[in-house]
């Protein structure tokens, strides 16, 4: 018995193992790059302050404590503001520039995703520096401004919060596009035609039957710009001029300025946190919008 | 019989297609339809696919705008409406019930378009429910629904507003057969006691056959043959038909006084206007012949296969001089040996002769591609 038992475990094991090489670099990647750091920070962010960086291994809560200093609770806030900010504007960007693709005739809609992710293949500072050139007092836009007599001065546009979230958006962009357009390219075209044939208007039709079927996409959208927006901090630092600390910065600064580890960490740990939450509702809505679109109980 | 080619043709029809074309690119989907389609008719488009028959149902329900012709619902023109301001209602093929919202919002979606009150709404899509038997169903969305429900939620969406004239798309082709069965019957029923005019596409001749008042035989873009289901099959009027409609043995020859001369040389019986030469073809149904003892009848020839299909079998004689075996059903009782020599007895009375149109076939009939 025991020997027939070893044999068999012995097989299963083998079975186990011989997936290994195609799972093994997969799960050595997310562990090195996605466990490790998150575990890190976790552990960093109940510790004490080291004086010259690090930790020192006491246990304290104190960071957590911290958050709600009204200073840090105003970059937060001013974060969420600015990261929403962006977040709806492109939407309201984004949404027609997707319905407009999944309108195009096929070969032209290809063309036009292309063109959306085009910005992608150019390096990201180089495309954050090309905003300061647009935007600064001699840019292109005030001496348009000027030329057409819209103003005399130049219009302080570099360095304003409105030009980080112009920034934010011209960078998440194409992550609202690509969803909105996946969503909307999905869509049954004969369920608009039904709400045509039963009476609606062309208007009628968006509002009751393309917007509503399109809402997971936008929530996907949404997210995709809102997370990253909500870390970014280098179109804070370049185009905003410093002069707008958002979360992001406000963490790279813990680390590498005040040599606050731990505290950086729990601002991590709390922001990485929220982002989860967000994720799950954004599950949670999806899923109860597209409920009839996988059936369950009848043909299960 | 309330309805059907002959009571209503003193009034104007409801439906009226005149010269109806309408091309994809270079490929021509209608050639001139001319139909009509009276009040309180169920009628069916019949034809293989891509012969044009849904490019005409989207035609009048506006999603497509023919090249040429017009539509004349009621003498009105239809064709310069935009397709959300039509008094027609449509039942698609996939149902395209709204996934989102509840079978009872599905159903009020057409009422709500419509601008009636709530109170009315709620009336009428309780009353739709109750005609398709959902009732229990109403809060569910389509997607926990069987597919037979949701056809009938698709059936009650496209019945509520009341239209005068229902069309469906291929409304039973997603059902498995028993289904099918029943709903056949259902939409019968129901149109007779809606008292509408229901214009049904399909593929499939059986369904037509069974539930229209009127079929039209579509191929290529062109109509074969209106007319009712026992005249297309007792008397079909193209070569397509005939084939299409249907088993028939289709023998090719050439008018000739009395019948249809036969390339071996044999002539068959059958009563025809056609001038004397022109290539013809005799349809002769399978239960139009009799087996008969060797060397008497019409043709000989040797049988290859029999068919045992419960109360008739069939039995597949192959003559010498006919290139595809000659069909024909006997009782079950009377089926002969395979191999043995046989001879057919055809009922000239009940045979067909029609033109053999195959040659001066239609420039567009090689290059349809259009699928329906």
């Amino acid at each position: 018995m025991p020997a027939l038992r070893s044999a068999a475990s012995g097989a299963a094991w083998r079975r186990r193992l011989a997936g290994l090489p195609i799972l093994g670099p997969g799960v050595l990647f997310l562990f090195v790059l996605a466990v490790l750091p998150v575990a890190l920070v976790t552990v960093y962010a109940f510790f004490e302050r080291g004086r010259f960086g690090g930790v020192e291994y006491n246990f304290t809560l104190d960071n957590f404590v911290r958050l709600a200093d009204p200073l840090y609770l105003g970059v937060v806030l001013k974060s969420i503001l600015i990261a929403g900010a962006a977040t709806g504007i492109a939407l309201l960007i984004g949404y027609p520039a997707a319905l407009f693709i999944s309108r195009l005739p096929k070969r032209w809609r290809t063309l036009a995703l292309i063109a959306v992710l085009l910005p992608f293949w150019t390096n990201f500072l180089i495309r954050t520096y090309a905003w300061i050139l647009l935007l600064n007092n001699a840019g292109w836009i005030n001496q348009g401004l000027q030329a057409l007599g819209i103003t005399t001065e130049p219009v302080a546009m570099l360095y304003t919060e409105p030009a980080v979230v112009v920034g934010l958006v011209y960078m998440y962009l194409p992550l609202m596009i690509l969803p909105l357009y996946a969503s909307l390219s999905s869509q049954d075209a004969q369920l608009t035609e039904a709400a045509t044939n039963l009476g609606s208007s062309p208007f009628r039709v968006f509002r009751t039957v393309t917007l509503p079927l399109s809402a997971p996409g936008a929530l996907t959208g949404c997210i995709f710009v809102f997370v990253p927006a909500m870390g970014n901090f280098i179109i804070p630092e370049l185009i905003g001029g410093g002069k707008t600390v958002l979360i992001g910065n406000l963490i790279r600064d813990q680390f590498l300025k005040a040599r606050d580890w731990p505290f950086g960490a729990a601002l991590a740990l709390v922001m990485t946190a929220f982002l989860v939450l967000l994720l799950v509702l954004q599950q949670r809505a999806s899923r109860a919008v597209s409920e009839g679109k996988t059936p369950r109980k009848a043909d299960a | 019989m309330t309805y059907g080619p002959d009571t209503v043709s003193a009034s104007q029809p409801l439906l009226q297609l005149r010269s109806l074309s309408h091309s994809y690119g270079s490929v021509q989907a209608l050639h001139g339809i001319d139909l009509d389609i009276a009040g309180n008719e169920f009628f069916a488009l019949l034809g293989p696919s891509g012969c044009g028959k849904s490019t005409l149902l989207r035609s009048i329900a506006g999603f497509e705008t023919p090249a040429h012709g017009e539509i004349l619902l009621d003498g009105e023109p239809l064709t310069a409406l935009p397709a959300h301001r039509r008094p027609v209602n449509m039942m698609f093929q996939s149902y395209a019930l709204f996934p989102h919202l509840s079978v009872e919002k599905n159903v009020a979606y057409g009422l709500e378009a419509e601008g009636r009150g709530k109170a009315e709404v709620r009336r009428r899509v309780g009353e739709a429910l109750e005609t398709i038997g959902l009732t229990k169903f109403a809060k569910r969305r389509p997607g926990q629904l069987s597919g037979g429900q949701r056809q009938r939620v698709a059936l009650a969406r496209a019945i509520v507003k009341r239209p005068r004239l229902l069309l469906l798309d291929e409304p039973l082709s997603a059902l498995d057969r028993k289904v099918r069965a029943e709903m056949q019957l259902e939409l019968k029923r129901l149109q007779h006691e809606a008292g509408m005019t229901f214009v049904v596409v399909t593929h499939d001749q059986e369904e037509a056959m069974s539930m229209a008042d009127r079929v039209a035989v579509l191929n290529a873009g062109r109509l074969e043959q209106v007319d009712t289901p026992v005249a297309l099959y007792a008397a079909p009027r193209t070569r397509f038909v005939a084939d299409f409609i249907g088993t028939a043995n289709l023998l090719d020859g050439t008018a000739a006084a009395g019948g249809i001369l036969l390339d071996n040389g044999l002539v068959i019986a059958a009563d025809h206007t056609l001038p004397a030469g022109t290539a013809a073809t005799a349809v002769v149904r399978p239960e139009d012949v009799a087996l008969a003892g060797a060397g008497t009848g019409t043709l000989s020839g040797t049988v290859v296969d029999t068919f045992f299909l419960g109360g008739t079998s069939t039995v597949s004689v192959q003559v010498p001089g006919l290139s595809a075996p000659f069909t024909c059903t006997v009782r079950a009782v009377q089926v002969p040996q395979r191999g043995s020599q046989v001879g057919l007895v055809i009922d000239a009375a009940r045979t067909v002769a029609v033109e053999d149109d195959r040659a001066a076939s239609r420039p567009g009939a090689a290059q349809e591609t259009v699928s329906s």
